[in-house]
C-alpha cells in the first residue's frame, strides 16, 4: 500500500505467475516424473459390489517374468481415514464396492503389471449389497461396516454402530413444530442428485520411493500434501520427518485430490524395492470410479410460509449415498447439516443430514462440498413455494435472503451478507424476465435465478503458515504449502506478499508443493486458501517488514513507527522511507537482506526472514446437541446466478444462452482470476445440470469414459458468460478477502433447473435434466 | 517384441530412436525424450491433452503408435517458443487467463496452432467446434475462445 493508502498489488489484475511454465510445457506435474529403474504398479479389482474375500492365489502372477511383488490386503491391515478411520488402502477381508482394489502388483513395465493382475485368482463369497441411501437406512439393511463401533473417529462426528449411518448431523434452531402450526402454507418436496465425477483432466498419479535410510519420497497429484503426509504416517507408522510429499502443480483437483488414495496402495510395494521408484497412474475409467466421486443425495424439504412470503420454518432431511468408505464423506453430510437453510433468514429450522454407507464408489469432497447438491433442492423448492403463494421467485428471495444482522441456521449473526446486492445486480444485468418467449416454431426462451452460499468446512483450528525470505538483491521467496491446483493461489499469494512489502510482484517467487521445503498448511480445500494461507503470507511479510524497520531505525536514524515502504518500479527497487515528512531519508530494502552492516565492519540482524502463522480467530466448535454456534464457520460466501436458456421443443435439447453470476467474495485480490474462477464454476455447474451423472447399475459403473459421460466442451459455451462482484470486506480476511472457488459452482444448476421449469411448466426433481426428460415432459403436456 | 528404429524431425531437430512397436507416440515422446508437455488424460483420444502436430495436422498422440512417427515432422508444445519468445498463441493464452491448472493447456495450444493454419478467419462457432475435442474442466472455455479470437484479429484475420 502506498503512503496515500492505495493498493499497489491487490485488487488488480496480475497475469498468472505460472502462465509461462504452463503454455510452454515446462510446468511439472506429478506424472511427469521419469526416473531410471522405475517400477510400475497395477491392481486387481473386485467384480462384486459387496463380497467376502475367501482366498487369493497369487502364485501364477508371481511366476510371470518381470513381476516383482504381488501383495494383498494383509499388508494394509491398519485402517485409516481423515475423520473416520474406516478404510484400508487395499480391501481387507471384504470388498465393499464394485471396483475396489483387492490385490496390488508391481513389475518392470506397466504391461507386465497389467498381465500379472489377470493371473491372480480371487475366490469371493458374494454378500448382500446396499445400493441406495434409503435402502441403507432400512432397519434390516445389510451392514457395510459391521465393525463401525470399533473405528477411530474425530469426536465431532457421530457414527451409529449396528447401522449404515456413518454420521448423523442434527441441527435445531427455534421450534419448527410450533412454527409449522402458524404457517399459511406448507410445501413438501423430494429431490435427487446423482453421483457425479470431478473429471480433472489429470488422472490421479503417484510415484513413491524409499531410500536406504528409510526416507520416503512421494510425488503425488495431491491438493493437500500435509494431509497426505499425515495419513501415510498414520497408516504405515512412519515418522513425519521421514516422509516428503512433492506436488508442484496439480492438473485439476476440485476436491478429488484432497484426500489420500493412490499413494497408499503403492507404499508397501516401494518398501519391498528400496531405491526403486514405484509409479501408479489411474486410467480414465479408474479415475471415474476409484477416485472420490461426488456422493448421490436424496433430499426431503418441508417449508412453511406465511402468505406474505416470509418463511417461518424449514425441515430438511438429507440422505447421502456415501459409498463404501465415508472417512471424508461424513464431513460433507456435516456441512450440509449446518448450511441446510441456504442463505436465508429462517427462525425455525430442523435439519437431519445422514451420511450412509452403501456399496457404491467412495464419496468425497467435490467443489461445493455438499452445497451444489442441497442448493439444487433448496433453490428449486423456493421457486415452488413462491409459485404456490402466487408471488415471484424474485420477491420470495428479497423477503427471505440474508441481510447483515440476520441469523444463520447455526444461530450466527451475519456481520456481512452480499445476498441482496448480488440478487439485484443479476436481475439488472440479465434484464430478468421469467416469461417464456417463443422463438421460431419450436424454441422457447426463458430465464431463471438461484442463490447459494458456502462456508469452509474445516476444523475450527485449521492452521496455515508461510515464510518470506529476502535475497541479497532485494528479490524474495515466499514459501507456503497452499497448493496450486489451477485456482491461482500462487498468483494471489504473490500479490498479497507484494502488497505488504510494496515490491513489484515480478521480484517475488512463490514456492509450494514440497513438505520438506515449505511450512505447514492444513489442506488446499474449502475455498480457504486465499483466506487462510493468504493471512499466513500477509503475517509473514509483515513480520519481515517489521524486522527491516527495526534495523532501519539505526541506518536512517528515525523510529520504526513512522517508516513505510515505497515501490519504485523505475529503479526496480523498494525504498525503506523514514517517514512521510522525511521522504528523502531512505534506503534500498536490499540493504537489509543479510541484516545490516555497521561502520566498524561488524553486522547485526542476520538474513531477512519473516514468519507467519495463522489459525482461524474465534472459530468455535458448535454445540453437538443442536449445532448452534456463535461463530461456527470462518465466513460465508454468498452469490446469485441468473440464466437464460432455450428449449428446443422438438428435440428436448436445452441450450444455455446467458449465464451470469454475482458473488460477494470480500475484497477481490486478482480481478481476472476472480472472474475466471466464477466462469469455470458456472460451466461445471452447467455440466451437472444438463449432462452429468454416473450411471450405477447393481453397483457397476456403466459410463466410465468421456464418450459415455459427457462434460461440457467449448461448443456448449453460452453466448454470454459473465461474472460480477459485490465486495463487502471480511473482517478477518487478508485485506478483507474471503474464498470464491467453490461458491462459484453452487447456484448454477438450480438456476438452470428453475429456468427450464419457467420455460415448459414442468419441474424436474432430479438432475441432469436430459433431452429425453424434457421431451417427455413436453409431450405429456400436449397429450 | 522386436524393437523398431525410427527417424523423424522433432521440433526442428533430427531424432533417431529405437522404440517398442506397441508404445504410443505420446509415451515415447514423454518417457524416452523427456518432453512431458503433452499429457495423457484418457489414453483413448477423448480429451485432447496429448495433442501434438504431425506434418501440420493436430493428432492425439495417445492414439498414434510410435513407429508411425518415422519420417514425420513432429511439433510438440516445447518446440513453439524460440529464444524465450512465446508464439502469439501461447502469449494470448496467458494474456486472456485462458488456463488454470494448465494440464490441458499444451493440447489446446497445439490444436489452436494447427487449426489457425487451416482456417485463418474462423468464426466463433468454427473455433468452438475445432476445439471441442480438447476438454478443459477449469476455465469454462470462454477465455480460451477469446484468446484464439485475439490471435486471429492480431494476425489480420478480422
Amino acid at each position: 500500500m502506498t503512503i496515500d493508502g492505495k493498493y499497489t498489488a491487490i485488487g488488480k489484475y496480475l497475469p498468472r505467475v505460472d502462465g509461462v511454465a504452463k503454455v510452454t510445457g515446462a510446468a511439472k506435474y506429478a506424472g511427469d516424473i521419469n526416473m531410471p529403474r522405475m517400477l510400475y504398479a497395477d491392481v486387481v479389482r473386485s467384480p462384486y459390489p459387496h463380497a467376502k474375500i475367501l482366498k487369493i492365489d497369487t502364485s501364477e502372477a508371481e511366476k510371470l517374468p518381470g513381476v516383482k511383488n504381488v501383495i494383498t490386503g494383509d499388508y494394509y491391515a491398519k485402517k485409516g481415514g481423515l475423520y473416520l478411520a474406516d478404510k484400508n488402502f487395499l480391501a481387507h477381508k471384504t470388498a465393499k464396492y464394485r471396483g475396489e482394489a483387492v490385490v496390488a502388483v508391481c513389475a518392470e513395465t506397466p504391461e507386465i503389471a497389467h498381465a500379472a493382475c489377470k493371473l491372480v485368482k480371487v475366490d469371493y463369497e458374494e454378500l448382500p449389497a446396499v445400493l441406495g441411501p434409503l435402502e441403507a437406512m432400512k432397519p434390516d439393511a445389510p451392514l457395510v461396516h459391521p465393525d463401525l463401533g470399533s473405528y477411530r473417529v474425530v469426536p465431532i462426528f457421530h457414527p451409529v454402530p449396528g447401522t449404515n449411518i456413518s454420521h448423523k448431523h442434527f441441527l435445531k434452531k427455534g421450534d419448527t413444530e410450533e412454527a409449522f402450526k402458524k404457517c399459511d402454507k406448507i410445501v413438501e418436496h423430494e429431490y435427487y442428485v446423482p453421483h457425479v465425477q470431478h473429471c480433472p483432466i489429470e488422472p490421479h498419479t503417484a510415484t513413491v520411493k524409499f531410500d536406504a535410510s528409510g526416507n520416503l519420497t512421494v510425488w503425488a497429484s495431491c491438493q493437500s500434501p500435509y494431509a497426505v503426509r499425515n495419513a501415510l504416517s498414520d497408516s504405515f507408522d512412519i515418522p513425519l520427518n521421514k516422509i516428503q510429499i512433492i506436488s508442484e502443480f496439480v492438473g485439476g483437483g476440485f476436491g478429488a485430490k484432497a484426500g489420500t488414495t493412490i499413494e497408499g496402495i503403492i507404499i508397501p510395494l516401494a518398501k519391498m524395492n528400496v531405491g526403486r521408484p514405484v509409479k501408479f497412474t489411474y486410467t480414465r475409467e479408474e479415475e471415474f470410479r476409484d477416485a472420490y466421486v461426488r456422493q448421490g443425495m436424496l433430499a426431503r424439504i418441508k417449508t412453511g410460509v406465511r402468505k406474505d412470503g416470509k418463511i417461518l420454518a424449514v425441515e430438511n432431511n438429507f440422505y447421502w449415498d456415501g459409498g463404501a468408505y465415508n472417512e471424508y464423506g461424513v464431513n460433507i453430510a456435516k456441512a450440509a447439516g449446518f448450511a441446510g437453510t441456504g442463505p436465508y433468514n429462517i427462525d425455525n429450522v430442523t435439519t437431519n443430514s445422514y451420511c450412509l454407507y452403501t456399496n457404491h464408489p467412495v464419496g468425497g469432497p467435490y467443489r461445493g462440498f455438499g452445497m451444489c447438491e442441497i442448493h439444487f433442492c433448496i433453490e428449486q423448492n423456493l421457486d415452488v413455494v413462491a409459485n404456490e403463494l402466487g408471488i415471484s421467485p424474485v420477491e420470495i428471495r428479497r423477503i427471505n435472503g440474508l441481510r447483515p444482522g440476520d441469523k444463520t441456521g447455526m444461530g450466527e449473526v451475519m456481520q456481512v451478507s452480499g445476498y441482496q446486492p448480488c440478487l439485484e445486480t443479476i436481475l439488472k444485468e440479465l434484464k430478468y424476465d421469467p416469461t417464456p418467449r417463443k422463438v421460431g416454431d419450436h424454441k422457447i426462451r426463458c430465464m431463471g435465478i438461484a442463490a447459494g452460499w458456502k462456508s469452509p468446512s474445516q476444523p475450527t483450528d485449521a492452521g496455515s503458515s508461510a515464510i518470506v525470505r529476502m535475497n541479497e538483491d532485494g528479490t524474495f521467496f515466499v514459501h507456503t504449502s497452499a497448493e496450486e491446483i489451477g485456482q491461482g493461489s500462487n498468483t494471489a499469494l504473490t500479490q498479497i506478499a507484494a502488497e505488504v512489502l510494496n515490491v513489484n510482484p515480478d521480484r517475488i517467487t512463490l514456492k509450494s508443493g514440497d513438505t520438506n521445503m515449505n511450512p505447514y498448511e492444513w489442506q488446499t480445500v474449502a475455498s480457504r486458501t486465499t483466506y487462510c494461507a493468504g493471512n499466513a503470507v500477509k503475517l509473514a511479510a509483515e513480520d519481515l517488514r517489521n524486522k527491516i524497520f527495526n534495523l532501519a531505525q539505526m541506518k536512517l536514524g528515525y523510529p520504526a513507527r513512522d517508516m513505510y515502504l515505497e515501490r519504485d518500479d523505475e529503479n526496480n527497487c523498494t525504498w525503506v522511507v523514514a517517514s512521510k515528512y522525511h521522504k528523502d531519508i531512505r534506503a534500498d530494502i536490499k540493504t537489509f537482506s543479510l541484516g545490516m552492516p555497521l561502520e566498524d565492519g561488524s553486522g547485526i540482524g542476520g538474513p531477512a526472514i519473516g514468519v507467519g502463522t495463522f489459525t482461524l480467530p474465534n472459530n468455535m466448535a458448535y454445540n453437538a446437541a443442536d449445532s448452534q454456534s456463535e461463530k461456527g464457520v470462518a465466513f460465508w460466501t454468498i452469490g446469485v446466478t441468473g440464466v437464460e436458456i432455450e428449449v428446443d421443443t422438438e428435440t428436448g435439447h436445452v441450450k444455455v444462452l446467458q449465464m451470469l453470476s454475482c458473488f460477494d467474495p470480500g475484497k477481490v485480490i486478482n480481478t481476472e482470476l476472480y472472474a475466471a474462477q466464477v466462469e469455470g464454476g458456472m460451466i461445471q455447474s452447467l455440466g451437472t445440470a444438463l449432462y452429468e451423472a454416473m450411471i450405477l447399475k447393481d453397483g457397476k459403473l456403466m459410463n466410465g469414459s468421456f464418450l459415455d459421460y459427457k462434460i461440457p466442451t467449448a461448443y456448449e459455451l453460452p453466448d454470454r458468460l459473465e461474472s460480477f462482484v459485490c465486495e463487502f470486506a471480511e473482517e478477518t480476511g487478508p485485506f478483507g478477502a474471503r474464498g470464491i472457488g467453490e461458491p462459484a459452482m453452487v447456484p448454477g444448476a438450480p438456476a438452470i433447473a428453475n429456468a427450464i421449469a419457467n420455460a415448459i411448466g414442468t419441474r424436474f426433481d432430479r438432475m441432469p435434466i436430459t433431452p429425453d426428460m424434457v421431451l417427455e415432459a413436453i409431450n405429456n403436456k400436449k397429450s | 517384441m522386436k524393437k523398431i528404429d525410427i527417424k523423424f524431425i522433432l521440433n526442428g531437430e533430427p531424432v533417431e530412436l529405437t522404440v517398442a512397436p506397441n508404445h504410443t507416440a505420446l509415451r515415447v515422446i514423454r518417457e524416452q525424450l523427456d518432453l512431458t508437455g503433452a499429457k495423457e488424460g484418457c489414453g483413448a483420444g477423448e480429451c485432447g491433452a496429448c495433442t501434438i502436430i504431425v506434418d501440420g495436422l493436430a493428432v492425439n498422440s495417445c492414439l498414434m503408435l510410435a513407429p508411425e512417427l518415422d519420417g514425420k515432422n513432429v511439433l510438440t508444445v516445447e518446440g513453439l517458443a524460440h529464444d524465450g519468445k512465446l508464439t502469439d498463441v501461447q502469449q494470448a493464452f496467458i494474456d486472456h487467463v485462458a488456463l488454470q491448472c494448465g494440464y490441458c493447456t499444451p493440447g489446446f495450444i497445439m490444436s489452436t496452432t494447427a487449426f489457425l493454419e487451416e482456417n485463418k478467419k474462423p468464426t466463433r462457432e468454427e473455433i468452438e467446434i475445432a476445439l471441442s475435442g480438447n476438454l478443459c474442466r477449469c476455465t469454462g472455455y470462454k477465455r480460451i475462445i477469446e484468446a484464439v479470437e485475439d490471435v486471429v484479429a492480431k494476425r489480420g484475420g478480422k
